[in-house]
């Protein structure tokens, strides 16, 4: 059985109750439970969302309006890291687009998409407050910035080593 | 320019990091809290805000202290009522907030407290984008430290007055910074803007009571309570009190951000700060503040970057942070990906915002394409009337996107119309 198919631990469903009785509706707590569980098993898988939805006494519709409003959440499974490359205006002048090509060529993907090795996936994203140093980018939680195609080659060659 | 004309910026050192409470102390923080808790009462610092002149730094610029103002007077603790940070910073060009947050949050942490004071809210919140990692972990720590110093949490100083504050990571979505839908977003809804009234003052957050400000308009605020109204008002050159973030991006020598005088002419951010343009690239026009802004062209240069001037000079003063488009970078692409942005963040919730920004992205993507025909020209003419006008539309993020599309229209009718006849793009063709 898959991780999205096992049932979340006691201790992340316990963190989950918290973060709800800290609100004064339990629905206040629905964005910080999906990042907790998206923190622990990289998306949001259904079996996931249900068991949310259920300690947070709503519906599981309810619920997936939610995560699927929030582009930060992911509702389908991801690479053990992401690309997130801004595509706003500031970036977009700076050349962007150029870079969103050379990702594009080197992983064999497009936006959106995860590599095969499911080391990578690859994401347009909104300005990311980067942009006197254009164009810019997140990869997993690092923001980078002055971005061209040697400091891209480099960090994908970084991401692409096997998890210990 | 001396240390004291930057209050907001002077303890920000990104060699040492930010400043540590003790080290926040010493540079004069919470001497304002002090004043404020000790020997004035709420409806005193409401009082000197209003005299300071201090404006909403989020866009919009509304009077902070009349702002305020319309929130019900009961103290905290007979009411809930919350005070929330808008740390939502996700305009387009813009990069003020994040350098506030991650260089000196305790600022921010001082800023809320007083605010709180102010409106009497016993609950601070920190709505804060999700991609803001460094800025998170920051304001964690520097909550952290102010809950241990006393400055957060119950009976603070020994006033009577309570506050603490939680920090909100969010999930993405523009539309989160506009503030009815920020409060739609915290109750854990999809965040749809709400109608008002009930303005957010009395009807908020869970019903409640609720202001949202913005990072900078915080942050200034321990200054105006530790240095007075009438220092703070006379910062500003013009009508306007107190410094601006200004920033610059694009194809400058110098991009970045500065502090300096509201109402700085905008020919000396751009020349003087940011450098002038890099060589072999001229100016051809700007976003004045932000994306939704309008464009002005190099006509507007000698104007001052206060609300009134901007306004006049047909934009707006936004959040300060310019985007410079040079002469080699094609108009039509630029409104393109801006619309594709404005397109791809809206809500959804009226019909004219959800179908109609999409549609002017696919006809801006013909025009640029080169299948563009000359009646797009008035279809899109048509759209940025219709989209840009108040009231058409449930809130504000349709005519933030007509207003650089209509201006836009009017400056690049040439390039509109070279696109439509040479069937394309000239400059992607010389690229």
């Amino acid at each position: 059985m898959s991780i999205a198919e096992q049932p979340l631990s006691g201790d992340l469903r316990a963190e989950i109750r918290a973060l709800a009785q800290a609100e004064p509706h339990p629905r206040g707590a629905s964005v910080a439970a999906l990042r907790l569980v998206q923190a622990h098993m990289g998306w949001i898988s259904t079996p996931h969302l249900n068991e949310v939805a259920d300690v947070l006494g709503m519906s599981a519709a309810d619920l997936d309006g939610i995560a699927t409003y929030f582009n930060l959440l992911f509702r389908r499974p991801v690479g053990r890291h992401v690309i997130m490359l801004c595509d706003s205006v500031s970036c977009w002048i700076m050349g962007r687009e150029r870079l969103c090509a050379h990702l594009c060529h080197t992983l064999d993907i497009q936006p959106g998409q995860t590599t095969a090795d499911d080391a990578i996936t690859f994401l347009p994203i909104v300005c990311l407050g980067h942009c006197d140093h254009a164009p810019a980018m997140l990869v997993d939680d690092t923001l980078y910035g002055d971005v061209d195609t040697p400091t891209l080659d480099h960090l994908i060659d970084t991401l692409r080593e096997p998890p210990p | 320019m001396s240390h004291a004309e930057r209050p907001l910026t002077a303890m920000i050192d990104p060699v040492t990091g930010p400043p540590d409470c003790a080290a926040y102390e010493r540079a004069g923080g919470w001497q304002a809290t002090r004043t404020a808790l000790r020997t004035l009462a709420p409806a005193e610092v409401v009082d000197i805000v209003t005299r300071s002149r201090l404006r909403g730094r989020g866009g919009a610029g509304f009077g902070t202290g009349q702002k305020w103002s319309f929130v019900p007077r009961e103290p905290a603790s007979e009411r809930c009522k919350y005070l929330i940070a808008n740390a939502d910073e996700m305009e387009p060009g813009t990069f003020k907030d994040r350098w506030l947050m991650e260089g000196n949050p305790l600022q921010l942490v001082e800023g809320m407290l007083l605010a709180a004071y102010a409106i009497q809210a016993g609950h601070g919140i920190i709505f804060l984008r999700g991609e803001y990692h460094l800025a998170r972990t920051r304001l964690h720590d520097a909550i952290a430290q102010a809950r241990h110093g006393g400055w957060l949490g119950q009976d603070i100083l020994g006033s009577g007055f309570s506050f603490d504050i939680h920090v909100h990571v969010s999930a993405g979505r523009y539309i989160c910074g506009e503030e009815t839908a920020l409060l739609t977003a915290l109750e854990g809804r999809r965040a749809t803007p709400r109608s008002k009234p009930p303005f957010p003052q009395t009807g908020g957050l869970w019903g409640a009571p609720s202001v949202v400000n913005n990072v900078e308009t915080l942050s200034n605020l321990p200054h105006i309570i530790a240095n007075g109204p009438e220092w703070f008002a006379g910062l500003g050159i013009g009508p306007d009190g107190g410094t601006k973030i200004y920033g610059v991006s694009g194809r400058v020598r110098r991009p970045g951000a500065w502090e300096l005088p509201i109402g700085t002419p905008l020919r000396e951010i751009i020349e003087e700060h940011a450098g002038g343009m890099q060589p072999g690239y001229g100016l051809r026009a700007l976003l004045p503040g932000g994306a939704s802004t309008a464009f002005v062209d190099d006509t507007a240069l000698d104007m001052a970057m206060d609300y009134a001037s901007v306004e006049k000079a047909g934009s707006r003063l936004g959040t300060g942070m310019a985007i410079i488009l040079d002469d080699r970078t094609c108009p039509v692409g630029m409104l393109r990906n801006l619309e594709h942005f404005f397109a791809q963040e809206s809500c959804g919730w009226c019909t004219p915002c959800r179908d109609g920004l999409p549609w002017v992205e696919r006809l801006l993507d013909a025009i640029e394409a080169g299948t563009g025909m000359a009646e797009d020209i008035d279809q899109l003419d048509r759209h940025a009337r219709m989209l840009g006008t108040p009231g058409h539309t449930f809130c504000a993020h349709a005519p933030g996107a007509m207003a650089p599309l209509a201006s836009g229209l009017k400056l690049f009718a040439r390039d509109f119309a070279d696109h439509i006849a040479g069937r394309g793009c000239p400059l992607r063709h010389a690229a």
